[in-house]
């Protein structure tokens, strides 16, 4: 087809080349600045720039709230999305589409309303203080808000998954003696894993970069409650631009890394699971 | 509804149904309705008089919306634009190099916002590659409106493209080969044939990139300065409004950015039941095309 198609359409330069330019001058170009900025960095200073304890702490801080979140929306993901597809009840439609408003609402507001519904004084925060949980200024909240952005991401992987599993299997399953649980856990789930792996890396890299909601409900404390994005900026402030763009580079490393993963992973279950 | 519980394998026991209808409403309850509720209570807590004020009152407050209103649909036309070319080019042609494309259309939504707004600055700052020759010619990008559109435009980069790209491919080429065999020319093409195939597809696009762009917060952070009633966006604001305890302030700009997400998901909804039911149509008519 693609010959026919190129003697016949119109614009295949035109469309390739405007779309290699804008894809070079607005992201390639400005990601391999950072990349030769850091690389201007004689590399002990970078190394010291990137290894400072608190830079350790954060990246630790990052990558493992990332990874508290990413799991705990696995967990809910399979709940929401299984009732959603397999169950009717009132208001479903409504339902289901509030679960796309992590995606709608920006972030600064996201941190706002979360950090002003669990302090001692908000809505969560008044059953929740009195028990000793802080919800608010804590790891906890980092967790928390992560977990209210990555939200829809393992939902809407599962979802048409879920809907495409083939009646006759479970059927088949039934028949053959297995009590329910046993079909849940050992026909149905298994052919959930490669959504469940890919709705978690997606997640997981969305954590790993966000900035707007946290800032509102961290606190910020070096060391606590600061993750590596907060140290960029706050590196930026002190107009140390080299620190702060070794700091980013560790970042994009750790996300472009995700991303590989992701692919592989993908490649794999399609293979494993087809 | 009590017999397919004993026949169909594949329901579930009534208590084990409402237990977890409960605990998954539970979920998004906590997690998703009380937040939104709240943004509107705190809002409009002192009265409509007060949250009216807080809006129009406050010059700085207007500045921020009103430049919101102009970098977002900057960036919006920028993206609109790239993401017809882009789909165009790797949805109608073979080229070498037209995966490797597709998955680096993707790479912004990999970039921290945060990151994304600094290579801006390590390009366009003072201390950047480009600084000491736009501080020659007098020009302003970072700390200015156009750095502003250019983290903005970044960061919403993937959203058009990637809703066209496998909408084109499934709709396939064979009209516009068609149209182009009867002599149409590029725009007449474009005009009368792939956009009305594509435009609900395009609706969808653009909804989602407008909601990013006027919400983004971590890349216009790093590139804005701070500078009040110059550089603040809509969210920008909200955070110096909370920085400067004014909650009630920063809950009603919140409160503008919840409804624009509130319109957002009712729009994507819409689209999203339209594109169901032209499918279930379009099947129905081909199930009765194959009958007669």
């Amino acid at each position: 087809m693609n010959d026919v198609n190129r003697r016949v359409l119109p614009g295949f330069r035109l469309s390739l080349g405007y779309t290699l330019a804008y894809l070079g001058v607005l992201v390639l170009v400005p990601l391999a600045a950072c990349f030769s900025k850091a690389a201007t960095l004689p590399f002990d200073r970078f190394w010291a720039a990137v290894s400072t304890e608190r830079a350790i702490a954060a990246y630790e801080l990052t990558v493992g709230a990332s990874l508290v979140s990413a799991a705990i929306n696995v967990v809910l993901g399979v709940l929401v999305a299984w009732v959603l597809v397999r169950y009717e009840f009132p208001l479903k439609r409504l339902v289901d589409s509030l679960v796309d408003l992590p995606f709608a609402l920006p972030t600064a507001v996201a941190g706002l309303v979360y950090s002003s519904l669990y302090v001692e004084s908000g809505w969560l925060g008044r059953f929740l203080v009195p028990l000793g949980i802080q919800a608010a200024y804590s790891r906890l909240a980092i967790v928390l808000v992560l977990v209210f952005v990555g939200f829809p991401f393992v939902v809407r992987t599962l979802e048409p998954v879920l809907e495409r599993i083939d009646a006759d299997i479970e059927e088949a399953a039934a028949c053959l003696g297995a009590t329910r649980l046993q079909t849940v856990t050992r026909v149905i789930f298994p052919s959930l894993y490669p959504a469940l792996v890919t709705g978690f890396a997606l997640s997981f890299a969305r954590a790993l970069g966000e900035y707007g909601s946290v800032v509102f409900v961290s606190g910020n404390m070096p060391f606590k409650t600061e993750i590596a994005p907060v140290l960029i900026v706050a590196r930026l402030e002190e107009f140390a631009y080299a620190e702060a763009t070794a700091i980013a580079v560790v970042l994009l490393v750790i996300s472009f890394s995700v991303l590989v993963v992701v692919n592989l992973l993908e490649r794999w279950s399609k293979r494993v699971y087809a | 509804m009590s017999t397919p519980e004993k026949t169909n394998p594949r329901s579930d026991p009534r208590w084990v149904r409402v237990a977890l209808i409960a605990a998954a409403l539970g979920v998004i309850g906590v997690l998703i309705v009380i937040p939104l509720v709240d943004v509107f209570v705190e809002a409009f807590g002192r009265g409509l008089g007060a949250y009216w004020q807080t809006l129009t009152g406050d010059a700085d407050t207007q500045a921020a919306i009103r430049l919101t209103l102009t970098v977002a649909p900057i960036a919006l036309a920028l993206n609109l634009i790239f993401g017809i070319a882009a789909a165009w080019a790797i949805s109608r042609f073979r080229f070498p190099g037209r995966t490797l494309l597709t998955a680096l259309i993707d790479l912004p939504f990999s970039v921290s916002p945060v990151v994304a707004g600094l290579i801006f600055v390590l390009i366009f700052g003072l201390q950047g590659y480009l600084g000491p020759w736009l501080r020659a010619h007098d020009w302003r990008i970072i700390f200015a409106t156009p750095g502003l559109v250019l983290a903005t435009t970044f960061v919403t980069f993937p959203f058009i493209a990637r809703e066209l790209i496998p909408l084109m491919e499934a709709i396939g080429a064979d009209e516009e080969i068609a149209a182009a065999s009867l002599g149409a020319s590029g725009w007449q093409l474009f005009r009368r044939v792939t956009l009305p195939n594509i435009k609900w597809g395009l609706v969808y696009g653009i909804i989602l990139c407008n909601a990013r762009a006027m919400g983004e917060f971590g890349a216009v952070y790093v590139v804005s300065g701070h500078i009040t009633g110059r550089t603040d966006t809509m969210p920008l604001r909200v955070e110096k409004l909370f920085q400067e305890y004014n909650t009630p302030g920063a809950f009603a700009v919140a409160s503008l950015l919840a409804s624009l997400a509130l319109v957002t998901l009712a729009v994507k909804t819409a689209l999203e039941w339209k594109t169901r039911r032209d499918l279930a149509e379009a099947a129905r008519l081909r199930s009765e095309g194959d009958a007669a």
